[in-house]
């Protein structure tokens, strides 16, 4: 199992999340697609076969960490820092899963008095012990996921609750192993200290471990806790540098009334991204990328465009070489119609695609533009013609221009 | 948003009431509106806004979305259920879906944002007050996705679907098209446009249409 996964070895990362030591375990298990308890397990029963200790320090050497599942995420702080602080049950999976790794720990030291006390892997009596074990474990490792999770959960009267449980399940185990034990009449009068040595330990970490696990527990909180008010300080200075920033440059330029729009306009947008950001990429629908088209313009001419768009779907090829008809129609519009808010208006429906870019300039009479005029014929009709849409234009002088564009939706695009 | 036939008559200008709870904005709107209306009250929150216009009894209020005491709603709310003959055109810095179509269910006849000129805003008042409804480029666009067609059977046709004509109007007022224009590019009267906006309206403020419901929960409406 493992040589396997050690050839496969770029493709498997030590996991970050849901690691107890170093992440071999899960990430292993996440590699070959089986449960985490049968690779922890077998890990085990491998390190008593005397190569799997060996084998898990190779691999922690020789297996990268898998990257940061979150990308603000800071390696240095540690895998249980959450910066989000918002998904407490990813919060919970980043860090070591203390009440799982010492029920592991609690088997591993059972399979090891057992090897103790046998001296040898072909005693029948063993291996029925050791299967008594595993199937205790993984039926507790499988016990309902939703339970589990109350169990370890990170609110510390809970975790004092799991820790307790775990507890609990390292005295039954004892008890039980040894009972078996003292029943078979196995147990020699030199391995009574032995019984006494782990019963206490097993008393003092019933006592200890709910305190110390309520202290790990306490500084992750905190930690998460300062992450996230850093993040907000950087937030709020980040929107007033922008803000005051534009502000000044408005006061400079306060006797040029489109540059004061401009500076306007482009702030109100930085703003509104940030305050009410949407989670479509602005590259994969057409909504989205319509109106950065807008934005874009609006930045570089001056000149405030509204965009409405009903609808939203996927864009593909044809849609973008329609937006590009768009791109220019806008900065047309922009150049030659005054400073007059030019409208913008996309429709997705199901065929096609529709988007009208109209300014209330002037106007111009179409018949009257020379043939050799690139902007109106080349970036638009033809753009258009050449990927299956059309292009119209409709207008008159004194009445503004309204460019229409149609382009035909490539059938299962949605 | 074009001229105005009933007010060009020289009647009386609209008495009315600025609710908005930033100062500096409604002394720069009564200043802007100059004679056109006859601003009658202000109030910067929701009980100064109900007092004032159950004392003022004015045409139209002009609603800030945003305002300490529980927003503009509440006011719609208050007012509406003593005073149903009272307008109110909604008036924010916002164009985000929950606050439009907040308003326009709360019982606005119109929505417009503050980047408005005082002449439009003059016209839109003009037009709300004398019953009609005022919608912008944005909220035409809304209302369109709202009810956007689907193949599901509407639960009361005469108020879940758009005809064809009410269909066309508002996505001439989506692509940029005064009232005016409107009218002149469909062949109809601007009469017949503020028909069909209004019917819109009420489509919008009564329909309890599965999708538009769905479409609002979708954006934390309602």
């Amino acid at each position: 199992m493992s040589d396997t996964a050690a050839e496969d070895a770029p493709r498997m990362r030590r996991a970050r999340d849901g690691r107890l030591v170093a992440g071999v375990g899960a990430g292993m298990a996440r590699h070959l697609g089986v449960s985490t308890a049968v690779v922890r397990l077998a890990l085990m029963a491998l390190g008593f076969a005397g190569i799997g200790i060996a084998v898990y320090f190779a691999l922690v050497f020789f297996v990268p960490n898998e990257a940061a599942a979150d990308p603000a995420a800071d390696p240095a702080t540690g895998p249980a820092a959450d910066p989000a602080g918002a998904h407490t049950e990813h919060a919970r999976r980043q860090g070591r899963d203390l009440a799982q790794l010492l029920a592991y720990l609690a088997v591993a030291g059972a399979l090891g008095m057992l090897f103790l006390l046998f001296g040898g892997l072909f005693d029948p009596l063993l291996w029925l012990v050791v299967f008594g074990a595993v199937g205790g474990a993984i039926l507790w490792q499988q016990a309902n996921p939703a339970q589990r999770d109350e169990w370890v959960s990170a609110t510390s009267m809970r975790s004092r609750k799991g820790a307790l449980r775990a507890g609990a399940g390292i005295l039954l185990i004892v008890i039980g192993v040894f009972g078996f034990l003292a029943f078979q009449q196995q147990l020699h009068e030199a391995r009574a200290g032995l019984t006494f040595a782990i019963a206490t330990l097993a008393g003092i970490s019933l006592v200890a471990a709910p305190w110390i696990i309520g202290l790990v527990r306490e500084r992750d909180r905190e930690r998460r806790e300062r992450i996230r008010n850093q993040e907000r300080a950087e937030l709020a200075a980040h929107i007033h540098d922008s803000v005051l920033h534009t502000l000044t440059l408005i006061q400079r330029r306060a006797e040029d009334p489109r540059e004061v729009q401009r500076l306007a306009r482009v702030q109100e947008r930085a703003l509104r991204g940030w305050l009410y950001q949407r989670p479509a990429d602005a590259e994969s629908t057409v909504k989205a990328a319509l109106e950065r088209v807008a934005a874009e313009v609006e930045e570089v001419h001056g000149v405030p465009i509204d965009v409405v768009c009903v609808g939203d779907g996927d864009m593909d090829d044809a849609i973008h070489a329609e937006l590009r008809a768009a791109r220019e129609a806008m900065v047309n519009a922009s150049k030659y119609a005054g400073p007059e808010t030019v409208s913008v208006y996309g429709e997705v429906e199901p065929e096609q695609v529709l988007v009208f870019v109209r300014d209330r300039g002037p106007g111009f009479d179409l018949d009257g533009v020379p043939p050799d005029r690139m902007g109106v014929r080349g970036s638009i009709i033809g753009r258009m013609e050449r990927h299956g849409g059309s292009a119209r234009i409709r207008t008159a002088p004194g009445e503004g221009t309204e460019v229409q564009l149609t382009m035909p939706r490539i059938p299962g695009a949605e | 948003m074009g001229d105005n036939e009933t007010f060009a008559g020289g009647a009386a200008p609209p008495r009315v009431v600025i609710v908005d709870d930033h100062r500096l904005f409604r002394s720069g709107v009564r200043g802007e509106l100059g004679d056109a209306v006859d601003v009658v009250g202000e109030a910067g929150d929701v009980d100064a806004a109900v007092r004032v216009i159950t004392e003022k009894q004015p045409d139209l209020v002009l609603l800030d979305v945003h305002l300490p005491g529980g927003g503009g709603v509440e006011v719609l709310r208050r007012v509406l259920a003593r005073q149903p003959e009272v307008r109110f055109l909604a008036l924010s810095v916002s164009d985000a879906a929950e606050d439009v179509i907040g308003v326009v269910r709360g019982g606005a006849r119109g929505y417009v944002t503050k980047t408005i000129s005082g002449r439009e805003l003059a016209d839109a008042i003009v037009r709300v007050a004398d019953g009609d409804a005022v919608f912008s480029p944005r909220l035409a666009g809304f209302v369109l996705d709202a009810f956007a067609a689907t193949d599901a059977p509407p639960m009361d046709p005469e108020l879940d679907r758009l005809t064809q004509r009410e269909r066309e109007v508002l996505r001439l007022i989506a692509r940029g098209y005064a009232y005016k224009e409107v009218a002149k590019e469909l062949f109809i009267s601007v009469k017949t446009v503020e028909t069909h906006v209004s019917s819109v309206l009420r489509k919008l403020q009564l329909s309890n249409r599965h999708e538009l419901s769905r479409w609002a929960t979708a954006r934390k409406l309602v």
